[in-house]
């Protein structure tokens, strides 16, 4: 039965109506005249609390609500790669095609086209025996990703009775019927549908054990995060949070990206759809945009819609992960999807926990987070894929016992705390390499043992040593001056200096040094490490430490990064070269170049 | 005010109070329900009585008549004229609120705007369509730097002046007039329309006098194509005026009394900036708020960091030692200069350069802490040279005359000039072919 009731209350995005008893918990409805669109988030009596995803400018008590019989859900389906979507999944280009340069107001959509045909290719046949997250058969969705067509998770096991032969399809047609065990017809069809505060079943999680390269050096080397892993950005603003989630969203290994604009900038989605059509994925020499979906909620668009924007965007990740991909998605910031909680929860008068936040916050953050993992997906074949998440926090005034971030770390293994010191001296990314931690290194440095070279481990914790013994020595020279420490620890101060600047440091906006592949951070790391031993090694002999810092491959070492791409790596072998002979001799003679 | 008897009111509409004497107010709907309306009084409750008020609701939210004709014009906080003159004919209304752009059909800001002024153009570079803030402190100069900017900036290769929008929030009736006598003298008052609330005005209708004058610079920018420099000073009697309708309304408190809605309600007028994919004007915003104590964690700075690209910052220090623009090079950043400077846009090395002077004044402030401890004694060859380049930094390149007007070239040069005191192997941020075409100094 559809519910059918008025609105008594408007304030803002929270709207009260009665006559609502038959309407459920998280239902969506449409409100008013105008019928917009709203999810039920509270019943008390035949009174419903409803957030309303649009703005409710003009709306008045006694317009109808009416109830949709389904909770918000999201279209799964071919034609969802290289979107850009609202929060509640309505594509962006056909508002704009519809209202205009300015976002209207009730406008329904289509989030994918149904006419469109694709050419699907079956993998079952007839009397074939599905299961709920079988697949039936592939398109091609664009160049980079075949899309497999899965059997809706919560269906029951069922026999093949027809599928559609090799050909053109819209999504309407139905591919295939079958019959299930207790006679229940079934139709198949390219796509379904999912509610989005669920998550998508799967059969067995794995262990994170594959590193997610991401071509970012502090982040592949130092604090590496897994696939099927959970990260956080926490860190104020100007240090860098978006230029590093577009980093990872530019460049991890992952088959599919979903990017989440949840309450930022609107020029910052407009970035994407700008750059990332004409951006090349170094693995397969396609457009990045063939492999991105985009969700944008910006800060100026309904704040319901800002809340749903994260749980449309998870739902569509598990759905890639689910055809056994591997896929990243990156929400920009959690913290705006919290205080949309926060000013829903004030609308509804609930009681506050701290600085206004709802109570329930640090379980709405878990259960978001635990939508992560590496599964093996339900059905037939056997396949795995995985959701890496990784969460922008935006604290208050950097600090980061606000409750978003507090709450947050305890769900999160993978921590970059960004550095407003940091990005105030221009080192970008600013992450903090004494505050950051990771709780994958020990998973995944078998990958690295096995993929790059046996002494990754060891050249990690060589380098990262050497920055730690500068973090305490910093605190000598602040109160006595660089000359009261030995030579031995100066040189530690200047090795230091040159990891910060050679490894620590990349440039984003340089077309060489945006990406760095693990070779050659592997290959940059351990150059660093060999001047730090043939240093030690020259200082102890007697040469002086004013020599080794006018040795002009130090220079060379710090400009590699952007003087050498990765396909030249063979240039950093002639630089190991110059190195070793640069500390033979009386050190002067030797001639440096690349 | 709660009006009772409420049948026909709806959410965000427009009301008309009449009270006991015959006046009248404006005044909109915040909450409706039960037979009950919530109404914001614009211009403050003073002498209105509970038996005798009336109350007439308009069935349209608020709108801001527009045409071209308003260019020169002053009007009040909610878009009333103050100048002494007619209302202007309207060629449409729109409503104030604005509705949000889409990011679909937003043009991407890469235009650079030359501001004339070296740490702006050199270090911050401003793009058409950007929303840049100054943080500034009480008694600062950040007025001066926004005027001046409002006078020289051009864009490079056309002769498209910019119009401007000022929005005055809450000033104090000297700072409004400093503006308007210097876009008069500049004789950019022709093309300028301004908005004035006053110290003194009602507190409430600062909540609207943002969103008129953005609303005039929507019109300006996307249907009469012009290109809008948008002026809202202060952007800190604003959010307090946010903040005392919110206590009024006994509505849950975020941090230090803010409401929880702080962030949306700023974004809501500071994303009212950018650039439309077809059409030809842009919205370049420059927001301007004192941060309450200096302090940049405070939650108005906090929240407009978030939002707006980038922001420039005021710093005490260099107020006190008397250097214009005192801009903190340090806590600035311009998100969108990357975008907008380079190759074809406006020189290759502009970017490295800008890069590679913030690295030198960064070490500059270090060596300079350090040698408060141990004396200029205790510094090595290269510190000393940082020392250097720090002091030639903030005479040479930052600071600068109220009214000099630079070019870009000069700018870079006098970049080259500071860098060039520095020894080669310093300028690790630069790539070896701009070192071989602009480097001065010595190995």
């Amino acid at each position: 039965m559809v519910a059918k009731g008025k609105i008594v209350w408007v304030s803002g995005p929270a709207v009260k109506a009665d006559g609502m008893s038959s309407v459920k918990m998280y239902e969506t409805v449409e409100v008013g005249d105008s019928k917009l669109i709203g999810e039920v988030i509270r019943l008390t009596g035949d009174v419903a609390f409803i957030q309303v995803y649009e703005s409710t400018s003009g709306l008045k008590p006694g317009e109808a609500v009416v109830g949709t019989g389904q909770p918000l859900s999201v279209l799964l389906g071919p034609g969802i790669i290289g979107r850009i979507y609202d929060g509640i999944q309505r594509p962006l280009d056909e508002i704009a095609e519809k209202s205009g340069a300015f976002i209207g107001r009730g406008i329904t959509t289509s989030p994918v086209d149904m006419k469109k045909k694709y050419k699907f290719t079956p993998s079952v046949k007839k009397d074939d025996t599905i299961l709920g997250g079988s697949i039936l058969g592939a398109v091609e969705e664009t160049p980079l990703l075949t899309h497999r067509i899965l059997v809706p998770p919560n269906y029951p096991e069922a026999t093949i009775t027809e599928i559609a032969k090799e050909g053109e399809y819209d999504l309407e047609h139905i591919i295939g019927h079958a019959n299930s065990k207790n006679g229940d017809k079934i139709e198949l069809k390219m796509y379904h549908k999912w509610p989005v505060r669920k998550p998508r079943p799967y059969s067995e999680r794995f262990d994170p054990t594959i590193p997610l390269i991401t071509g970012q050096r502090i982040i592949d080397t130092y604090f590496p995060i897994a696939k099927g892993g959970t990260g956080a950005i926490p860190g104020g603003f100007g240090t860098g949070k978006t230029v590093t989630l577009h980093q990872i969203a530019k460049w991890a290994d992952s088959k599919v990206v979903v990017y989440i604009g949840c309450g930022e900038r609107g020029n910052e989605m407009t970035e994407v759809l700008v750059e990332f059509p004409h951006l090349i994925d170094p693995r397969s020499q396609r457009p990045l945009m063939e492999r991105t979906v985009l969700v944008a909620n910006t800060s100026n668009m309904p704040v319901a819609a800002r809340e749903a924007s994260i749980y449309t965007g998870v739902t569509m990740a598990e759905y890639y992960r689910d055809m056994g991909y591997d896929v990243v998605l990156v929400a920009d910031s959690t913290s705006r999807w919290a205080e949309a909680l926060r000013e829903m929860s004030g609308r509804l008068e609930e009681m506050p926990a701290e600085e206004g936040y709802p109570s329930y916050l640090a379980s709405r953050l878990a259960e978001f987070y635990e939508r992560a993992g590496r599964v093996r997906a339900l059905g037939s074949p056997d396949r795995s894929g995985s959701v890496t998440l990784v969460g922008a926090v935006s604290p208050s005034g950097a600090d980061f016992t606000e409750p978003v971030t507090t709450h947050t770390i305890r769900f999160i293994k993978t921590f970059w705390a960004l550095d407003t010191r940091l990005a105030y001296s221009r080192h970008y990314p600013s992450i903090n390499w004494m505050q950051s931690y990771s709780g994958y290194l020990e998973d995944i440095s078998k990958w690295w043992k096995e993929n790059v070279s046996p002494d990754w481990y060891d050249l990690r914790a060589e380098s990262y040593h050497i920055l730690q013994r500068e973090d305490t020595l910093k605190e000598i020279v602040r109160l006595l001056g660089p000359e009261a420490l030995p030579d031995e620890e100066k040189l530690v101060l200047e090795v230091a200096r040159m990891l910060k600047i050679g490894i620590l440091q990349q440039n984003s906006f340089d077309k060489v040094d945006t990406y760095c592949g693990p070779a050659k951070q592997l290959k940059l790391v351990r150059l660093m490490v060999m001047f730090y031993k043939e240093a030690q090694k020259a200082l102890k002999e007697g040469k002086s430490l004013a020599d080794i810092r006018a040795l002009p491959i130090i220079t060379t070492l710090l400009k590699a990064k952007f003087e050498v791409t990765d396909e030249q790596i063979s240039k950093l072998e002639e630089i190991e070269k110059q190195l070793s002979d640069s500390f033979k001799g009386n050190m002067e003679e030797v001639k440096v170049t690349v | 005010m709660v009006v009772d008897g409420v049948t026909k009111a709806s959410f965000d509409e427009l009301v008309e109070i009449e009270t006991n004497d015959g006046e009248r107010r404006l005044g909109k709907v915040l909450e409706v329900g039960s037979g009950k309306a919530v109404v914001q009084v614009f211009e403050g409750t003073t002498g209105l009585a509970i038996t005798g008020t009336r109350v007439k609701f308009l069935g349209k939210t608020m709108a801001m008549p527009v045409s071209q004709e308003l260019l020169g014009r002053v009007f009040d906080g909610l878009g009333r004229p103050n100048d002494g003159l007619p209302d202007p004919v309207a060629d449409k209304f729109l409503d104030v609120n604005g509705e949000p752009m889409n990011p679909q059909s937003r043009e991407y800001p890469t235009s650079f705007i030359q501001t004339g002024v070296s740490v702006i153009d050199g270090m911050l570079t401003l793009v058409r369509g950007q929303k840049l803030p100054i943080f500034s402190g009480s008694g600062m100069s950040h007025n001066i730097l926004a005027a001046q900017i409002a006078r020289q900036a051009t864009v490079v290769g056309t002769n498209e002046d910019f119009a401007v929008v000022f929005a005055a929030i809450g000033v104090q009736y000297s700072e409004a007039q400093y503006f308007k006598r210097s876009l008069e003298e500049s004789g950019a008052l022709k093309r300028s329309v301004l908005f004035v609330n006053l110290a003194d005005d009602p507190a409430i209708e600062r909540i609207i006098t943002p969103r008129v004058a953005l609303t005039v610079a929507e019109y300006l920018a996307f249907d009469l194509g012009m290109h809008v420099l948008a002026i809202l000073t202060d952007m800190t009697n604003y959010a307090e005026a946010l903040r005392e309708i919110s206590a009024a309304r006994e509505e849950v408190p975020g941090r230090k009394g803010y409401p929880g809605y702080l962030y949306t309600d700023l974004a809501n007028n500071y994303e009212r900036a950018g650039r439309i994919k077809g059409k030809n004007g842009s919205v370049t915003q420059m927001p301007i708020l004192s941060m309450p104590a200096d302090d940049i964690t405070h939650p108005i700075p906090d929240l407009t960091g978030y939002i707006t690209e980038g922001q420039v910052v005021l710093g005490r220090d260099l107020f006190r030692k008397g250097i214009y623009p005192p801009v903190n090079v340090m806590m600035s950043l311009s998100r969108l200069m990357k975008d907008g400077v380079g190759e074809g846009k406006t020189r290759s090395d502009h970017m490295e350069v800008g890069n590679q002077l913030y690295d030198a004044y960064s070490r500059a402030q270090e060596v300079r802490a350090l040698a408060e401890i141990v004396g200029k004694a205790g510094l090595t060859g290269v510190d000393l040279k940082y020392l250097d380049a720090g002091d030639s930094f903030e005479t040479h390149f930052l600071k600068q005359s109220p009214d000099e007007n630079r070019n870009l070239d000069e700018t870079l040069s006098r970049a080259w000039d500071i860098l060039a005191t520095l020894p080669e192997g310093e300028l690790t941020k630069i790539k070896d072919k701009h070192i071989q075409q602009y480097y001065k100094g010595s190995k």
